[in-house]
């Protein structure tokens, strides 16, 4: 009799326990895990890469949520600019790692293929590097946030304003791959809608160390702006050699349609001075971006400054921890967050205040910059002048012409 | 018509850092056997020594042209040395996993440093001749803008192409270099240290590579992966030529450049891929190599 009575309270007892466990799951599960997924050695390791990585671990400190009692990890991991290697990890991360979130991810290709499968595992997907604004048009997903720019904003800052300084024939150098394409359309979209026209164009392969070839049929097309449809090391190869065969001194002028902080440099103040380029991030913008760039100079291998692809993900994922700070636990649903974070307004010190479109676009002002002449500059990341400040509503697709399916319910 | 000129001109440019590099590695690969995968590594170490002599020390271009060769000559000899030296007369995968473990190793320690976008290398200024600044600036061919520097480095890489050439196919010291690849002992018999040439030629091979490496500084940025892209069309370049054959590779750089050129301006998209498909395709007809001879 006593045994079985003691069987029975264990019974109990372990029901209880095991009663009360889940119910503290539900309810306050604060462990979360992202992946920051980049370039971590090719062309666009500088501008995202193990900085992303700094960006994303400084993000979980800053957010205050490990003295909440919350336990936040970080892996990386490197797409190797391949999409096939980037769903590789993507998938890997949501199977076996129990990942959350995913961060960063330059190189439009890689991303939209990202983008399907964080959907399929309903995922968070707080995209930064790429540029491609088919993630929040034709491809969006509610899983989705779009972080920083995307080719809409840059063809309607930079490309607008170039064509309405009198640049109105173009020829392109695209980069053969989805983002190149994504950025050669939206720009043609704005020159064609301003009176300008396309002379021609030639698709490069991505990573192209050469660019005399393309440079010189540039030169003969006699169009007045050569846009660089391209990104990191193609630009500044593009831009090095353009000065080398006196594109520049020859009259026609070079739109560096997206340029980032690690271009200029590498590209050097004697050749880059004078180009004009948009972001939506500089370290030098005003005393919040110092601070944080400052610190995390102190942390880089190089002591570079952020770039806006690292500052993005450092601000995304501020605004996806606070999203799951109010949500008071982890739920474990992408869909469920990344609605949280839409129904809050976003801001931060880097970025400013800005919102969430229903369609996945992060909102915020866009900063057309010059490149300084070499006298100007008194830092080694001294670079930018800033020359205006679209605000942005302006810069960013307007909702009604969104081809997003979601806006359609 | 205009156009094509620029484009075949360009080819030679671009031919002109194919044939230096296969002319190392045929010059390696001659006389040691050696399948040398570092060889892109070593590329890029000559011309991060030329940005350092430059920033730390001061020294500009032309003696870099001179300085960096011969480190870095150095350093492969210390390789061949310490490392390669053990591989002779074992099968090729063994010499080729090694460089290719090497060249690993040096690139991923510069990108440690340097990280993966590259550092500004000046076209030089000096010296200061009448209208000319050192090879800044450019002329006016008529049916094409031509940027001083990259004539010279056509005029340059050709004129070491053939001295290489000369050297090892019509000098004494080639030929007991020839001799001793043919046949280590005899010619150990007549009193030629073997194993130092060997070194030497190393050195060779890898000075070529770092030389094309300052040539290209200022073309190319400073990167430290500028040798990974450029290193697996080399190896093309090498196969199409035939391995080993001195002139074959210098001909076949050159060709292969104008080739690629050309695909840029007819058919951009598929400049990256021209060169192996030609690979291909010699190997279904001529397995050796365009000038290679059986093994």
């Amino acid at each position: 009799m006593k045994t079985k009575n003691k069987i029975v309270t264990a019974l109990l007892l372990g029901t209880a326990l095991s009663l009360a466990s889940a119910g503290f799951a539900a309810a306050q599960d604060k462990t979360v895990k992202i992946g920051a997924l980049s370039d971590q050695s090719g062309l666009y390791a500088d501008l995202g890469g193990p900085g992303s990585t700094l960006a994303a671990q400084m993000a979980v400190e800053d957010s205050g949520l490990i003295a909440k009692g919350w336990k936040i990890d970080i892996i990386s991991g490197d797409h190797q600019n391949k999409p096939d290697i980037g769903t590789a990890i993507a998938r890997q991360w949501f199977d076996v790692d129990k990942v959350d979130a995913i961060v960063d991810v330059p190189n439009s290709g890689v991303a939209l293929a990202v983008n399907n499968v964080i959907k399929e595992k309903n995922g968070v997907y707080i995209n930064s590097g790429a540029a491609t604004s088919d993630l929040t048009n034709a491809q969006c997903s509610p899983n989705t946030v779009h972080w920083t720019y995307d080719t809409y904003m840059l063809a309607h800052t930079t490309g607008q304003a170039l064509v309405k300084a009198g640049g109105d024939s173009w020829f392109f150098l695209t980069a053969d791959y989805a983002f190149g394409a994504a950025l050669e359309r939206d720009t043609t979209a704005v020159i064609l809608a301003n009176g300008g026209k396309i002379v021609g164009g030639v698709k490069h392969p991505l990573n192209t160390s050469d660019f005399s070839s393309f440079l010189l049929q540039a030169q003969s097309s006699k169009a007045k702006i050569i846009g660089l449809a391209n990104a990191g090391g193609d630009t500044t190869n593009a831009i090095k050699q353009a000065a080398e065969f006196g594109i520049v001194k020859g009259g026609q002028k070079l739109a560096a349609l997206l340029l980032f902080l690690t271009d200029v440099k590498a590209i050097g103040l004697e050749t880059a001075q004078g180009l004009n380029f948009t972001e939506t991030f500089y370290w030098d913008l005003n005393d919040q971006t110092r601070a944080f760039s400052k610190k995390f100079a102190a942390r880089m291998k190089n002591s570079a400054p952020p770039t806006m692809v690292q500052a993005g993900v450092y601000s995304g994922l501020l605004h996806y921890f606070k999203a799951l700070d109010a949500l008071g636990g982890n739920p474990h649903d992408g869909v469920k967050v990344v609605e949280k974070m839409k129904s809050m307004p976003t801001e931060d010190p880097l970025f400013g205040k800005g919102e969430i479109q229903p369609n996945g676009r992060t909102i915020h002002s866009a900063y057309l910059f010059e490149v300084k002449k070499p006298s100007e500059s008194k830092g080694p990341w001294d670079f930018y002048k800033l020359i205006g400040t679209v605000s942005g509503d302006q810069a960013f697709t307007p909702l009604a012409e969104s081809k997003c399916a979601m806006l359609k319910k | 018509m205009q156009a094509l000129y620029a484009q075949l001109l360009v080819g030679l440019i671009n031919g002109s850092f194919y044939a230096l590099l296969s002319l190392g590695l045929a010059v390696i690969f001659g006389m040691l056997n050696i399948i040398n995968f570092a060889h892109g590594a070593l590329y890029m170490m000559g011309a991060f020594v030329a940005y350092f002599l430059l920033n730390v020390m001061g020294i500009g271009y032309w003696p870099a042209l001179i300085i960096a060769p011969i480190a870095v000559g150095i350093f492969g000899m210390i390789l061949e040395r310490t490392m390669l030296q053990w591989l002779a007369g074992l099968d090729h995968l063994y010499g080729l996993l090694l460089t290719f473990g090497l060249a690993l190793i040096i690139q991923g320690v510069f990108q440690n440093y340097f990280g993966s976008s590259g550092l500004p290398y000046a076209i030089p200024d000096y010296p200061k001749i009448g209208e000319f600044h050192g090879l800044q600036g450019g002329m006016n061919l008529g049916f094409m803008f031509l940027p001083i520097y990259r004539g010279w480095v056509v005029i340059f890489s050709l004129i070491v192409c053939l001295g290489t050439w000369y050297l090892i196919e019509r000098t004494r010291l080639g030929a007991y270099l020839r001799a001793a690849t043919e046949n280590p002992a005899l010619v150990r018999a007549f009193g030629i240290n073997v194993p130092r040439m060997i070194t030497l030629t190393y050195g060779l091979g890898v000075g070529l590579a770092a030389l094309a490496g300052v040539l290209s500084a200022p073309i190319n940025q400073v990167r430290p992966l500028m040798g990974e892209n450029v290193i697996i069309v080399v190896f093309a370049v090498v196969v199409i030529g035939g391995m080993g054959s001195i002139m074959g590779s210098i001909v076949t750089g050159f060709a292969l450049g104008v080739i690629e050129g050309l695909t840029k301006y007819f058919y951009p998209e598929a400049s990256n891929t021209v060169v192996f498909v030609l690979m291909v395709l010699v190997l279904l007809v001529k397995p050796t190599g365009l000038t290679g001879r059986a093994a």
